[in-house]
């Protein structure tokens, strides 16, 4: 399940941006949005989610339950 | 050298070097040297060493006779933060060190690279370029340092300086060396930690969000390693706190006492701003702002220990002119594009040069004996707001002041004690009523104001709210003018004529500087 942004709620400070280990986030029309196939949870760089951690909007860089679990590779 | 002394020093030059007025040395607000104050003879430069006086002397927020010559700007480049501070809503800016409420245009390195020279061409008396949000710099460590990079190859005339939060600072100080930045600015609040609970809700440090006492734990000692860093490689620290009503403000004498120790240069203390309409959490939970008299007492509590910086006007991340002039609606992100850049080193320098020559032609050693000048023993102290527009003279009307520079007068001289910005009240059309009563709401605090010229209606006005308007001194010197009008103030208070009563507070504005252009 890959981490989504709430665009409403983004303030577009772009904190995450910088954070994110995969680069899987970028800008669009001001907010910022996550590409879901390159989120991988933070999974083996970080205990928490870094758009997460770093968000000053609380509730904005929410799980996307419609998606899969990220598989880490065996 | 300060308004205080270019005023003696004007007289001076009129008079024919018959200088009776005398600044208190400890008083004219100069920046000076650790402790060891005094307007000095020499401009300004008082007992700096040369080189500090060098890399002030031209820098309008390190050095309050600058602010009156040179122009800065600030370029938003940076968005991204990684702390929250309650008095910051990042919908808006940083309140840290922007009026909330607005939006800066936020830049890429190149745009801002071009904006710089476009400004430089045009304001040859700009000679700063600072970075300060609307995130923290640091926090967007690429796209600060890219920018200064960009600038210091186009144009290495035009001095470098930084604002932060102080959480990253350690990281990048080889960097801030290497780029030649001679001026940092941090933001210390507090440096105990249960006080930090109350201003931050969280930092972002090591990959993790800290809150409550660790994380105020971790950035006072980021904090405090970095000033000592910056201070080891001789980079002047200029320090800004946010005055808290029944937060930090008495703890913030210890704060200045640490920043102190730890080499810091100067120290700004800056009332707090928080409107509900900014949606900051202390907007919303409507904390008190500060007073403009426990803003005044807390500066001078503080002025023993340290340089106090009092000509700070908050500016915002995107702001360019002089300090007290907003003139970022000429550079906005369409128009650079179209701008020509025609960027001329000797043509800025050949304009810097007569601005020095007209300070040097200003200055007289500074004299003994405004005490007798005042009257008596009397300790009255009082305040006075003054309409200028070139540090000195009393050369503005009422009706067009932007701002008020305020002196507190007593029998030991004038002493610039701030500014109080105001909206125009002469604009005409509506609200003008409302307007004068902001303008009085403002300087409130004062027994007196001193203009050029003043209409009959704000005279009466003025009147009934018990601030006398002063116009008898109009195109004179502040210094004298305010020092003959409180003599006779004092002999009218000893004969019984009028009684001396304490007088209220004034209005720190809330609202966002709008353009003046
Ligand atoms: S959870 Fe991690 S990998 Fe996914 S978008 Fe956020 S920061 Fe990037
Ligand atoms: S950190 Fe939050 S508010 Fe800032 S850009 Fe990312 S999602 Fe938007
Ligand atoms: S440092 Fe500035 S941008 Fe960051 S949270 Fe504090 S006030 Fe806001």
């Amino acid at each position: 399940m890959p981490f989504k942004i709430i665009s409403s709620q983004c303030t577009g400070c772009s904190a995450c941006e910088t954070e994110c280990p995969n680069v899987a986030i970028f800008e669009k029309g001001g907010t910022f949005v996550i590409d879901p196939k390159k989120c991988t949870e933070c999974f083996g760089h970080f205990e928490e989610p870094q758009c997460v951690a770093v968000c000053p909007v609380d509730k904005t860089c929410v799980i996307d339950t419609s998606l899969p679990r990220y598989q880490p590779p065996a | 050298m300060d308004a205080a002394e270019r005023g003696s020093s004007a007289r001076k030059t009129r008079n024919g070097g018959e200088t009776t007025l005398a600044t208190e040395p400890k008083s004219c607000g100069t920046l000076v040297s650790r402790g060891k104050a005094s307007c000095g003879a020499h401009g300004g430069q008082a007992d700096l060493p040369p080189a500090i006086w060098d890399k002030v002397k031209k820098h309008p927020c390190y050095s309050v006779e600058a602010h009156h010559h040179y122009a800065r700007m600030h370029v938003a480049v940076a968005p991204a933060c990684n702390m929250q501070c309650n008095y910051c809503n990042r919908k808006y800016d940083c309140a840290n060190e922007s009026r909330p409420g607005v939006t800066s245009e936020k830049l890429t390195p190149e745009q801002a690279a071009k904006k710089v020279l476009a400004v430089a061409s045009r304001i040859p008396q700009m000679t700063v370029l600072g970075i300060a949000g609307p995130g923290d710099p640091l926090a967007n460590p690429d796209k600060t340092f890219r920018t200064f990079e960009l600038v210091a190859k186009a144009a290495p005339d035009i001095k470098l300086c930084l604002s932060t939060n102080g959480l990253a600072l350690p990281d990048h100080v080889d960097t801030i060396a290497r780029l030649n930045i001679e001026h940092v600015t941090i933001t210390i609040n507090m440096i105990d930690p249960e006080i930090g609970t109350q201003i931050y809700p969280w930092i972002f440090y090591n990959h993790k969000r800290y809150r409550g006492i660790a994380a105020a734990k971790i950035l006072t000692s980021r904090q405090f390693k970095g000033l000592e860093m910056l201070s080891a490689r001789g980079i002047l620290c200029k320090i800004n706190s946010v005055m808290i009503p029944g937060i930090n403000e008495r703890h913030l004498v210890e704060v200045n006492k640490a920043v102190k120790s730890r080499g810091a240069f100067l120290h700004n203390i800056m009332p707090l701003i928080a409107a509900p309409e900014h949606g900051t959490v202390f907007g919303l939970k409507g904390q008190r702002v500060p007073r403009t008299s426990e803003l005044k007492a807390l500066q001078d509590a503080c002025e023993g220990e340290m340089n106090m910086m009092r000509h700070c006007r908050q500016c915002r991340a995107d702001a360019v002119g002089l300090l007290g002039e907003d003139r970022r609606a000429e550079f906005t992100k369409e128009k650079i594009v179209t701008m020509t850049v025609n960027y001329d080193p000797e043509a800025r320098k050949a304009y810097q040069a007569r601005i020095e020559e007209e300070r040097h032609a200003r200055i007289v050693p500074t004299q003994e004996g405004a005490g007798e000048h005042a009257g008596g023993t009397s300790d009255i102290k009082v305040l006075i707001a003054v309409a200028t527009k070139d540090a000195g003279l009393i050369n503005e009307h009422f009706g067009h002041a932007k701002e008020f520079q305020v002196y507190e007068v007593s029998r030991s001289g004038a002493k610039f004690v701030g500014d109080r910005r105001v909206d125009h009240y002469c604009q005409g059309g509506y609200g003008a009523q409302d307007d004068l009563a902001a303008i009085i709401r403002s300087i409130n605090d004062c027994h007196a104001v001193f203009v050029a010229r003043i209409g009959g209606r704000p005279r009466g006005e003025l009147h009934k709210a018990g601030i006398e308007p002063v116009d008898q001194y109009a195109h004179e010197l502040i210094e004298t003018s305010a020092i003959a009008w409180f003599s006779s103030y004092l002999e009218k208070v000893k004969s019984g004529d009028i009684q001396h009563v304490e007088r209220g507070d004034g209005a720190i504005r809330q609202d966002p500087m709008v353009s003046v252009a």
